[in-house]
Order: structure tokens, then sequence, then C-alpha cells
């Protein structure tokens, strides 16, 4: 009995020693940077001389002169930043898990050539989102496209549009190569979930001739819910601090500036760390907002089908 | 007749959407490869097919710029956050997967939030700590940096792999006295190595992937990644794009990705759904 008590407190003591050195790098390369950033942001410091700043309050989010505002929650291009982010979010996570959905049952079929299909599905994924950005930019071009030529020569444009450069393209050009890049992700996951559900449920709704279409909205969905909702958390988190693609598609573009855009252009571009700080701090909340907002939200809608 | 009928438009619409699904997945690499062969005013041409085979954009990526050190940068760093992520990731998920303790769940969560940080939400205080260290403008700053993508899900892939593996596999090497060191390395490391070249993939193509601190946390052109190389190639003006380099260097940069990701395709989807599903 003694023995054993001390095995275990020996095998706890190693056990720590084996996370310690894991958890001091963690702690070092994202705890502590994190907490740093939250409290630039609260200090007027600068890029050129990271070492004497001074701590200046809420003065970066907001901030009263002479009877007029300033600071970050007065300043409509970040606003327009949170309302891109979540434009884009919304409506791409969207797009990306019906269509991940529709690959995903593709894929659940058997068919010759199945293996091949996941292979094909599989590439957008592993290309690196600046040569996918950088691809699709070529492809959007507007003079020598391959987009509008074909666009042109199905008669569904009479011009070429300008897509990545014209304020009203951009937006839809930025979702375009997400969903692209990220639609395999979704149907991966997707794909795992249906694999794990029974198939006697199949069986029986064959045998009583329900239509397929039936048969997925009332057994198929429900059941695949939750992981559903788990991979729309993972894409939501992905899109909400989106920088790539946008940086390298439509930079300098008004229309897709997200909020990580817009805080590394205050961070790095103007050296204003302390705004840009202010700014990566409201990203984390608002992020952090959404995501528990969303939660929320989809707890109470598993309640009503539950019931 | 008309259920024959309709079965075999069933099944031409199901190989129709089968279709469009490759060619909307495989169009746009398939495109860079065949841009990345086309010269002077042929570029300019829109073409289905491949028309002209000419390596001169593959010759001169490699002098305008230090693209070969890019790609040297690339690798090492990708290697070198490889081996740090799966030398601490096996150790640590040894202690969370195989030895219970206060806290255990709770540490578990907390690492795996950290995947969940946005970037730029760490970018000054990681560009002053990158610094202090004197690594700015270093692949070590680099691998650094990256450990915040990788070694949350790294432990928390293989932590779920190892707690699935049987009690009895331990059990006789702990009786014999052997030290939890020794255990990780003769009785563990033989059995985890599928899940450490699915996380250590996962980890490769992170880091290789990279943009944002690889763009914040170098300056000059020979310590680059060759993300940011890619993306900061110009030409003299908006309209003097260099196309063909810039799509040579894509394809070049890609085609190990895709053969890695061909080759080990079951890998990389059992360490996607198992790091997202068991989440």
């Amino acid at each position: 009995m003694a023995h054993a008590s001390s095995l275990t407190r020996s095998r706890r003591r190693s056990a720590w020693i084996f996370l310690i050195p894991m958890l001091v790098i963690l702690a070092a390369v994202a705890g502590w940077p994190l907490l740093r950033t939250f409290y630039f942001g609260f200090t007027d410091a600068n890029l050129s001389d990271l070492s004497t700043y001074k701590f200046i309050g809420i003065e970066n989010f907001y901030a009263v002169y002479d009877g007029e505002a300033y600071g970050l929650l007065t300043d409509p291009e970040w606003w327009q930043a949170v309302w891109n982010t979540l434009f884009f979010s919304v409506i791409s996570v969207s797009l990306e898990t019906a269509l991940g959905m529709v690959v995903a049952l593709v894929l659940n079929q058997n068919f010759r050539g199945r293996g091949l299909v996941r292979a094909a599905v599989l590439i957008p994924w592993a290309i690196p989102t600046i040569v996918s950005a950088r691809m699709w930019n070529w492809m959007l071009h507007d003079q020598f496209g391959i987009i509008n030529d074909m666009l042109m020569k199905l008669g569904i444009l009479s011009a070429p549009i300008a897509w990545t450069a014209s304020p009203d393209w951009a937006r839809s050009a930025v979702i375009l190569v997400d969903v692209w890049k990220t639609t395999p992700f979704m149907a991966l996951l997707i794909l795992a979930a249906l694999q794990m559900l029974p198939g006697d449920c199949y069986e029986a709704a064959r045998v009583d001739g329900i239509h397929p279409v039936r048969v997925f909205f009332k057994v198929t969905l429900p059941l695949i819910k939750p992981a559903v909702m788990v991979a729309v958390i993972f894409r939501a988190l992905d899109a909400l601090r989106v920088f790539d693609v946008i940086y390298v598609l439509t930079p300098n573009n008004p229309q897709t500036t997200t909020m990580s855009v817009y805080a590394r252009q205050q961070l790095v571009d103007f050296q204003e760390v302390g705004y840009g700080s202010a700014a990566s701090t409201l990203l984390f909340v608002v992020i952090a907002f959404c995501i528990m907002a969303y939660i929320m939200v989809g707890r109470v809608r598993l309640d009503e089908g539950g019931h | 007749m008309n259920a024959k009928a309709r079965k075999y438009l069933r099944k031409l619409a199901f190989w129709l959407l089968v279709a469009v699904i490759v060619l909307f997945a495989v169009f746009p690499f398939y495109y860079a490869i065949l841009t990345s062969f086309e010269t002077g005013s042929a570029l300019f041409d829109v073409n289905y097919l491949p028309e002209s085979f000419s390596l001169i954009n593959y010759v001169s990526v490699f002098k305008g710029q230090p693209f070969g050190h890019n790609i040297f940068n690339s690798i090492f760093v990708s290697f070198l956050v490889v081996a740090l992520s799966l030398l601490l990731g096996v150790t640590a998920s040894y202690a969370l997967a195989r030895v219970k303790f206060a806290g255990r769940g709770l540490l578990l969560v907390t690492i795996l939030s950290v995947s969940m940080f946005p970037q730029v939400a760490v970018l000054s205080g990681m560009f002053e700590l990158i610094r202090g260290l004197g690594l700015y403008n270093s692949m070590f700053g680099l691998a650094i940096s990256y450990m915040m993508l990788t070694l949350p899900f790294t432990v928390w892939v293989l932590t779920a792999f190892m707690r699935d593996l049987p009690r009895e596999l331990e059990e006789a090497a702990v009786m014999d006295g052997a030290t939890p060191w020794i255990v990780i390395r003769r009785v563990f490391l033989p059995v985890m190595w599928p899940a450490m070249v699915t996380t250590g993939l996962l980890a490769f193509i992170a880091a290789w992937n990279e943009f944002l601190f690889a763009l914040t946390f170098t300056l000059t052109d020979d310590k680059r990644t060759v993300p940011v190389a890619i993306a900061l190639i110009s030409g003299a003006s908006q309209h003097e794009m260099p196309w063909g380099n810039i799509m040579a260097a894509s394809v070049i940069v890609t085609l190990p990705l895709i053969v890695l990701v061909l080759i080990f395709q079951r890998r990389i989807v059992s360490g996607l759904t198992a790091g997202a599903v068991k989440g």
C-alpha cells in the first residue's frame, strides 16, 4: 500500500517534470504576449522604441479633447472593419457549411474513384493561403483573367469586371477564395460525423420508402448537428481573424479591411503599438463575444430540437 | 421504363456533381501550372489547355530574389517547429494521458484555448518578446512564435491518442522499475509513430503556410519564408506583375505539400478530425 502510493507520487512528480517545459514555452509564447498586448493597449507605445512608453488609461479606446471624441470606439474605420469581418465570417462560414455538407454527402457514397475525389478535394486545403490568394488573383485579373474570359464566353458578362479592385466585387472575391480554400476542411469534418452514423435507421427508412431528401432532414441532419456545430466554431474562429487572403488579394480596400488587417496596419505600418494593441484587444473581445453568443444560441436550438 | 430512366438520370446528376466538385477543387492549381510554363505575350492570352512549355519562369524566379534562401528558411523553420512540437508534445501528453493528477482537465482545456487565440491579439507582445530575445529577423524567432500555433493541437491530439492505448502496455515496464522517461522511449514511442506522423505533418503544414508572424518578424529578403516571399513579389508597377514568376514560385512551394497530402491522406484526415471532433 505504502509502496503503491510512493509510486503514484513519483509518477505525479515526473508528470510535472514532463509538463513544465511545455507549459513554460506555451506561457512564454502565448500567455505572456497576450497579456503584454492587452497592456500595450493602455499605453502610448511606439514601434520605433518599445522600451519607453507611458500608461494613458483608456485614451486609445476613447478620449475627449476640446469637446471632440477620439479613440478606437469613435473611429468609423474600425467599425467598418468590424462589420467587414462579421459580414465575411457569416457569409463564408455559411457557404462553407452548405457546400461542405454537399461534398461530404457525395464522399459518403460508395462509388468508383472515391479515393481520387477525396484527394482532389484535399488539394485546396493543402495549398498555402498566400499561394491560393495569388492564384485566384491571377484568375480574377481584370484584363487577362480566365474568370472574366469564361463568363464572357458563356455570355454571362458583357464586359470584364475588376474583381479584386472594385469596391462592389472585392468582398465577393475574398469570400470566393476563402470558400474554395476551406470547404475541404468542413467537408472532412462532416464526413467523419456521417461515417459514425448507425446504418440501421437508414435501412428502416429505405424499407418504408421514405424519400432520401426527407431522410436527410429528419434523420441525418439532427444526428450530425452536434459535430457540425463544433466544426462551425472552428471555422468561425478562423474566419473572424482572417488576414492572409485579404492582405494579398485586396490590399488597401476599405470594403474588405478586417479587424486583423486594421490592427496590424496600426501596429506595423503606422508604428502605433498602443493604438494597434487596443484594436487587437477589442478584436479578442469581439471574437470571444461572437463565439460565446454562438454557443449559447446553439444550445438553445439544441434544446428545442430535443423537445 | 420511366423508373429506369429516372435511375439513369439520377446517376448522371450524381456524376455531374462529382465532376463539378473535382473541377472546382483542382482547376486553380492546374491553371497555375499552365501559366507557369508560359512567357511573353502567351502569358496574356487566356487558354484552357497547355499550349507552351518553357521553364524560363522557374529559372528567373531564383534570379530576381533570394528564392533559394527563402525555400531553405521555410524548410529549416518547419523542421525545427515539428521537432520541438513533437518533443514537448510527446512528453507532455504522456503526463496528461497516463498520470492522474488534480487539475488535469482544466489544464487540457487551457492548452486547447490557446489554439483559439487570434494571432493579431498577441502580435505586439510577441514582437517585444522576440526583439527582447535578440531574435528579430531570425529563423529561431519565427520557430519560437510558431510554437503558439502548433503546440496546443500537438499536445491535444497526442493526448487523445495516448489515452486510448491499453493500460497493460506500460504496467509491466513500471513494475520492472522503469523510469517514466524510459517508459516513453521504450514503450510508447514504438506504438506512437502513427499519431506522431499525423501531428508532425499538421505542424509542418502550419509552419510552412504561416504568413502573419513571418511577415512581421522578418525584415530582409534573405530572411523571408516562402509565403512572404511570394506575397511580396511585385513588378515595377501594378500593371507589370511578373505573373509567370509568381505562378512558378507557387507551384514550387505547393507541389511538395500536395505530394505529402496525397501520400498521407488518411493520416491527415484522421488528425484533423481527432483534433476537432474530440474538442
